[in-house]
């Protein structure tokens, strides 16, 4: 398979529950060897799409491919191709970790010393090994999820789908678990889907990111394409000045202004949202009113508010 | 990877997911618990049956099927082995069932089981498998028990048709435990918190086998009222309205099935009128004979487990595995 192959495809799939619509009309492709996100609010639908990308949720309209294949017609080889680590993964308790995944291998039907090696190679590749032969009821929920990576590590993947990875985990748990995932595209070629509504913790991880609101999927593209798109989207100008001159209306009376808020802390600062970057007509109208302009700042977006800002677009939107 | 050592599973899922659940019962304390019961249970009713049996041994020498008797007489203390089990047996198809789904959705490893590459029923028919084998081991192991201290107290060992009679016994018994463990399963599926399904199964437990005596009573009288100065037809027309209620019970089909095949002198599980026995030569019944008056209660059995089974499977394939 060529670099750019592609493995996960779905075409306007869509899944109702009655009158809701949980996944509405979502075109997906992921490749080979990338690490994509799903990124989106609790509730959007992304637990549903990889049900629906499993064949464990029968998808109301539209079409998936994974591998060439029909997750609900062909869902056994689907399934043995695709690694899922789910959301907020459970294990038997009174299993050892070992045991946990023993099952799991014969499930595959991996048995034997070669299922015991890898096991036992995968184990020490989470860093799990000193855990092994513990009850996995003793586990923290960083152990859990770095044996659910372990788990659908064992079939050896050629996609491998993770729901929520970095809920519930210490700052310092969710960068081991990122470099885990990371390796695992680098290093195995496998194409990664991984979800989350925690956007700064996986940005830095995924190759290309989505962002998936209310069931639809509102962008998405590489993390520097996102940005840029920010850049060249509305902007936020705070100015501070000094004394007052009517300067609410005067700086919403600058051509490309869409709004001015005055700080509820210092009345003497605003923050002005515009179609592009208009400092320099905002400082001309001041000085032209005769009032002191004190400061002038471009408010530096990220990814955070990007994201934040479609969250709440369409929120609105509905 | 070794692909070659990947011979995945066709077909055999089942087996594995079985495997699993056989070796968790095993290690179980509910397992432990519940044998200790049964044992205790059954040994306490062999003892004082045996007793009864052995205090009546001078006019008894000579009967037929003396062996037999071991389950269906009640001693001074004890009720009859054969009610004792009636009561008990369901206990282990409701302990066996009644988390058998529920329980995977609270550890939340379903999702990561059915992305196996094995098919969905796959996991409930494993689990089925197993608690059934589970069930069916402990019964025998009891079954071999109350015989070994039957021959040990009575001094006698058991005819080969009493062996065959033990044999169908312990067959409908199985079965009997399967029809609570499919109701169990169903309830484990449709039910989320398995503390609900506990109490659920466990109340209509006590409603079908404690008091559906009562209520069978309860309902007759009201349907079919026997005046102070009965007719015939009216004596029997009660009698005909409580065997048929009773059958709504899978305990009442277990009673009359077992009953009549562990007394080789009852001829029918129904009503007998005395000008149908008149001059009857009180003689013990051929097995397939028994077997023969009990057929539909058999059949109605074995229906009865493939009906709960199937309710439980269906209901978990229709299921979102989201929960």
């Amino acid at each position: 398979m060529g670099e750019a192959a592609t493995t996960v495809e779905a075409r306007g799939l869509t899944k109702r529950y009655g009158d809701l619509v949980a996944v509405d009309h979502l075109d997906l492709t992921l490749h080979r060897g990338e690490i994509f996100g799903l990124l989106g609010p609790n509730g959007a639908g992304k637990t549903t799409t990889i049900l629906m990308l499993l064949g464990l949720s029968e998808p109301s309209a539209g079409t998936v491919r994974v591998l060439g294949l029909d997750p609900t017609r062909q869902a056994l080889e689907v399934k043995r191709r695709v690694g899922y680590v789910p959301d907020d993964v459970g294990f038997y308790g009174a299993l050892t970790g070992r045991e946990n995944l023993r099952y799991t291998a014969r499930l595959n039907g991996l048995r034997g010393r070669a299922a015991e090696d890898r096991i036992a190679e995968l184990l020490h590749d989470v860093g799990l090994e000193d855990a092994a032969d513990a009850r996995v009821e003793t586990y923290s929920r960083g152990m859990r999820q770095r044996l659910g990576i372990a788990d659908a590590l064992l079939k050896d993947p050629e996609v491998a789908i993770l729901d929520e990875p970095t809920v519930g985990i210490d700052p310092e748990g969710v960068a081991e678990i990122l470099e885990l995932i990371a390796s695992l595209a680098r290093d195995r070629g496998a194409t990664v889907l991984l979800s989350s509504h925690l956007l700064h913790q996986v940005q830095s991880v995924c190759d290309r990111v989505g962002i998936f609101v209310g069931g639809r999927m509102v962008a998405q593209g590489r993390v520097e394409e996102l940005a840029e798109r920010i850049a060249a989207g509305p902007v936020t100008i705070e100015v501070g000045v000094a004394g007052d001159g009517d300067v609410e209306r005067r700086l919403a009376a600058v051509p490309g202004v869409r709004s001015v808020e005055r700080d509820a802390r210092d009345p003497d600062r605003f923050l002005v949202r515009a179609d592009r970057d208009v400092r320099g007509e905002l400082a001309r109208a001041l000085v032209e009113a005769g009032v002191d302009l004190r400061s002038l700042a471009r408010r530096e977006e990220r990814l955070d508010e990007l994201y934040r800002r479609f969250f709440e677009e369409a929120g609105d939107g509905r | 990877m070794a692909a070659e050592a990947r011979a995945v599973p066709r077909g055999g899922g089942w087996r594995i997911v079985a495997r699993k659940e056989l070796a968790d019962h095993l290690l179980s304390l509910r397992l432990a618990v519940l044998l200790v019961i049964i044992t205790l249970a059954a040994l306490g009713a062999v003892y004082s049956t045996s007793g009864e049996i052995r205090s009546a041994a001078e006019e008894a020498s000579g009967t037929p099927m003396l062996f037999i008797r071991l389950f269906t007489v009640s001693g001074e203390t004890f009720p009859s082995l054969l009610s004792m089990l009636g009561f008990l047996v369901p206990l282990l198809g409701l302990a066996f069932g009644f988390d058998a789904v529920s329980s995977e959705r609270a550890q939340r490893t379903l999702p990561r089981l059915v992305a196996q590459p094995i098919h969905r029923d796959d996991v409930i028919n494993g689990k089925f498998v197993a608690s059934l084998a589970v069930i069916a081991a402990t019964l025998l192991a009891l079954t071999l028990l109350v015989a070994g201290l039957g021959i040990l107290r009575l001094g006698i060992a058991p005819s080969a048709e009493e062996v065959a009679r033990i044999l169908a016994w312990y067959v409908l018994t199985v079965a009997y435990a399967g029809v609570w463990l499919g109701f169990a399963t169903f309830l484990s599926v449709v039910l989320r918190r398995a503390a609900t399904a506990a109490l659920v199964s466990i109340g209509v437990w006590l409603v079908l086998t404690l008091f559906s005596s009562f209520l069978v009573g309860l309902v007759a009288d009201v349907v079919a009222p026997v005046p102070d100065q009965p007719t015939a037809e009216e004596v029997l027309a009660r009698a005909r309205w409580e065997m048929w209620l009773g059958r709504i019970s899978p305990q009442g089909i277990y009673d009359e099935a077992t009953g009549v095949l562990l007394n080789p002198e009852v001829r029918t599980a129904g009503i007998l009128l005395p000008e149908q026995v008149d001059r009857a030569i009180p003689t013990p019944l051929a097995l397939d004979q028994s077997l023969l008056a009990v057929w539909p209660q058999i059949v109605a059995l074995l229906a009865l487990v493939a009906a709960a089974f199937a309710a439980s499977y269906v209901a978990f394939m229709r299921q979102e595995i989201r929960a």
